[in-house]
């Protein structure tokens, strides 16, 4: 067993290949399986049928069954078991099938993978990834569409991370699996196919806790994540035309959250939207909110706005487009501070 | 299904063999061993529960009544073997080799209580079950890295009404993995009695739906405890996957410092079978039978693990008081922006007090 280190990056001719985030996902976990042994993928149906999205597809065969492992069906002894291999010396990347199916893990991630470090004084440490398609916006079937990311940005001890690109999910998911602590790694499953883009070959990582900048603009600061980010840029460009010029902000990481381009934006422009598609009350958007009120309380020009799903359970898919903002939604708000 | 895990045991409540197969493994070595470590583990935990009562430990589980349970399974382990205990597994902690003064910190409310040097003890599950799945992983890594060790993980009769109870047994028995699941059903989850907790006869029985060896044990006999937790780990070690092992025991005391059993149970009923069921007694009353007995060695050890013990109170009690840092310094490997300005202001605010 070799640690991440002792290797050299595998160098290839090419430096880019033209990839839909899925299949950055499928990249990001082949690269970190061949680099480290001790890496090992856990889920149901993630073997031989290469997981119910195909975000392992070919791995199994590639590493073999005791490194990618159809488990049980059986999310609490996924999770309880990487929590002894984690502190045995493996890194567990576990697949959860959908982020609304992870409830029955949810006691052993509360008490276990986030506290064992904190419990042991960092004698042991839990360096396992939680994957997860979330969201809704693809015609699930019912409970499989749910956004509970700040069930996991309250609890202490775990990073939270949330991609929108393709490029982004690879280096994204690398970093977590290289972070000595738990990263739930949350893929917007409505963007799993959406876009390609060019993806860089080999190893790098995006640093967790960064946001990035998607547009530029001095009037208002748009600040998303995840599956929300198309919608929101339809808005922006919406905006555009009309003369509003927006800062649209990926913000990437949700646990810890970028508070620097937070402010940098927010105290150009005075004016913020916030949109996510979980639900409003104690929604990460108060957690943006609250960055906002500490540090840039005095450049705001207009009351903040969120857009958010509403505070009812995901619906049945026939009213998922009514429950999830939508770029009429979006462009609402943000000509409401804009023009307060 | 009780005539299919009828109860093994070896030495019975008179101190004499009820099945002496085991007869030529019994060395006088075991023997005292075995009565060394019951005894200084019963003598620890009355003086746990005595500082507890003088307010110099918080809120402690006992175990008394269960030491046959506790040492015996914990002598066969060997130094690189997992243990994933629960809040009262401390007897079979201490016999495993974890530092005394550290259990004494735990029950103090301190996270350095959980720092076992050289021995590879995991904090013990306060949510019951979740350790299951905890000692299958550990196990399933030993497997992977193709050493010999094993993982145990203890838990009592409650535990087996958990989800976690299934996953951790189920992913065992799937994977096959050198993990013995150790159940010490003493009859009581706190105040639910087992036949409030379960409809089958037994907790052994529970193994035939994971397809591994389930053996019923009396907890009180440390000869069977011992004899077949090692065969346990004897599978275990040679690739034959998991076992399950009820050890019928009893505690005789409250589930905590903080609880009264007369509460749920007829106490006296309790202290007027200890004589026959005391683990301590029935062993000495074999060494006795078999002329192990010496009572100038009993006086010595006594002696000497009274010592241990208090050189072990003085150790806790001088133990540094806890650093305020420790509460934001082991979340992460490296602190996340919120919690270091949270650090921050708590410090300095601690420090305008001083």
């Amino acid at each position: 067993m070799n640690p991440v280190a002792e290797k050299p990056v595998v160098e290839t001719n090419k430096t880019t290949r033209s990839l839909t985030l899925v299949q950055a996902v499928t990249d990001a976990l082949g690269t970190m399986l061949a680099e480290d042994d001790r890496v090992m993928l856990l889920g149901e149906d993630i073997g031989k049928n290469g997981g119910v999205f195909r975000a392992t597809e070919g791995l199994q065969q590639q590493f073999g069954e005791d490194r990618v492992i159809d488990t049980p069906l059986s999310e609490a002894g996924i999770v309880g078991s990487s929590v002894g291999l984690a502190v045995n010396g493996m890194i567990p990347i576990v697949e959860i099938q959908f982020l609304g199916f992870v409830y029955p893990a949810y006691e052993q991630i509360a008490t276990h993978v986030t506290r064992v470090r904190m419990r042991t004084m960092s004698k042991y440490t839990v360096p396992m990834v939680i994957r997860a398609p979330y969201g809704a916006g693809v015609r699930a079937p019912e409970i499989h569409s749910d956004s509970p990311e700040s069930l996991f940005t309250h609890m202490p001890g775990i990073k939270v991370v949330c991609p929108s690109s393709p490029a982004d999910a690879k280096g994204l998911l690398i970093a977590a699996i290289k972070d000595p602590d738990p990263v739930l790694f949350m893929e917007p499953m409505r963007l799993y196919r959406a876009v390609r883009e060019d993806v860089p070959v080999g190893i790098y990582e995006v640093e967790i806790g960064k946001g990035k900048k998607v547009t530029e603009g001095d009037d208002v600061t748009v600040i998303t994540w995840g599956a929300m980010v198309p919608v929101a840029k339809e808005a922006v460009e919406k905006a555009k035309a009309k003369g509003i010029q927006c800062d649209l902000i990926d913000m990437r990481t949700l646990f810890p959250l970028d508070k620097d381009i937070i402010a940098q934006s927010v105290q150009k422009t005075g004016r913020v939207v916030i949109v996510h598609e979980a639900h409003d009350t104690t929604g990460v958007g108060n957690d943006i909110l609250s960055i906002i009120n500490k540090n840039s309380f005095l450049y705001m020009k207009a009351p903040i706005e969120k857009v958010t799903g509403f505070d009812v359970p995901v619906p049945f898919f026939a009213l998922e487009d009514d429950y999830l903002p939508s770029p009429k939604r979006v462009e609402e708000a943000i000509e409401k501070v804009y023009t307060f | 299904m009780e005539e299919l895990f009828p109860i093994t045991q070896y030495v019975n409540e008179e101190g004499t063999f009820s099945d002496d197969s085991i007869k030529e493994e019994i060395t006088s070595e075991l023997v005292h061993t075995f009565y060394y470590n019951m005894l200084r583990i019963r003598t620890f935990d009355r003086k746990a529960k005595s500082l507890q009562r003088q307010g110099r430990l918080g809120t402690y589980a006992l175990f008394e009544g269960q030491e046959a349970a506790q040492v015996g399974s914990a002598l066969s382990l060997k130094k690189d073997d997992w243990v994933f205990p629960t809040y009262r597994d401390h007897g079979a902690l201490l016999t495993f080799g974890a530092n005394m003064p550290k259990v004494l910190l735990y029950w103090n409310g301190r996270a350095e209580g959980n720092l076992h040097p050289d021995r590879n003890i995991f904090p013990p599950a306060v949510p019951i079950a979740t350790q299951l799945p905890h000692a299958a992983g550990a196990a399933w890594a030993d497997k992977r890295k193709g050493n010999k060790n094993v993982s145990i993980a203890y838990f009592g009769d409650g535990a087996t009404s958990e989800g976690d109870f299934h996953e951790g047994m189920n992913f065992a028995s799937v994977f096959k993995l050198p993990v013995v699941f150790f159940n010490q059903n003493n009859g009581y989850a706190i105040s639910v009695p087992i036949d409030k907790q379960m409809n089958s006869k037994t907790i052994a029985q529970k193994s035939v739906a994971y397809g591994m060896p389930g053996i019923r044990i009396d907890g009180n006999d440390i000869f069977a405890v011992y004899f077949e937790t090692k065969k346990a780990f004897d599978r275990a070690r040679n690739g034959d996957g998991p076992t399950l092992i009820e050890a019928v025991t009893q505690r005789f005391g409250a589930h905590t410092t903080a609880d009264d059993p007369t509460k749920y149970r007829d106490q006296d009923e309790v202290d007027s079978t200890r004589d026959q069921l005391d683990p301590l007694l029935r062993l000495e009353r074999f060494m006795k039978e078999h002329k192990y007995w010496d009572e100038k060695w009993e006086q010595e050890i006594s002696i000497k693990i009274s010592e241990e013990i208090e050189q072990a109170v003085v150790e806790m009690e001088n133990f540094p008081k806890a650093n305020v840092e420790d509460l934001f310094d082991h979340v992460f490997a490296e602190m996340p922006w919120p919690l270091q300005e949270q650090k921050e202001q708590y410090l300095q605010s601690v420090r305008s007090d001083q």
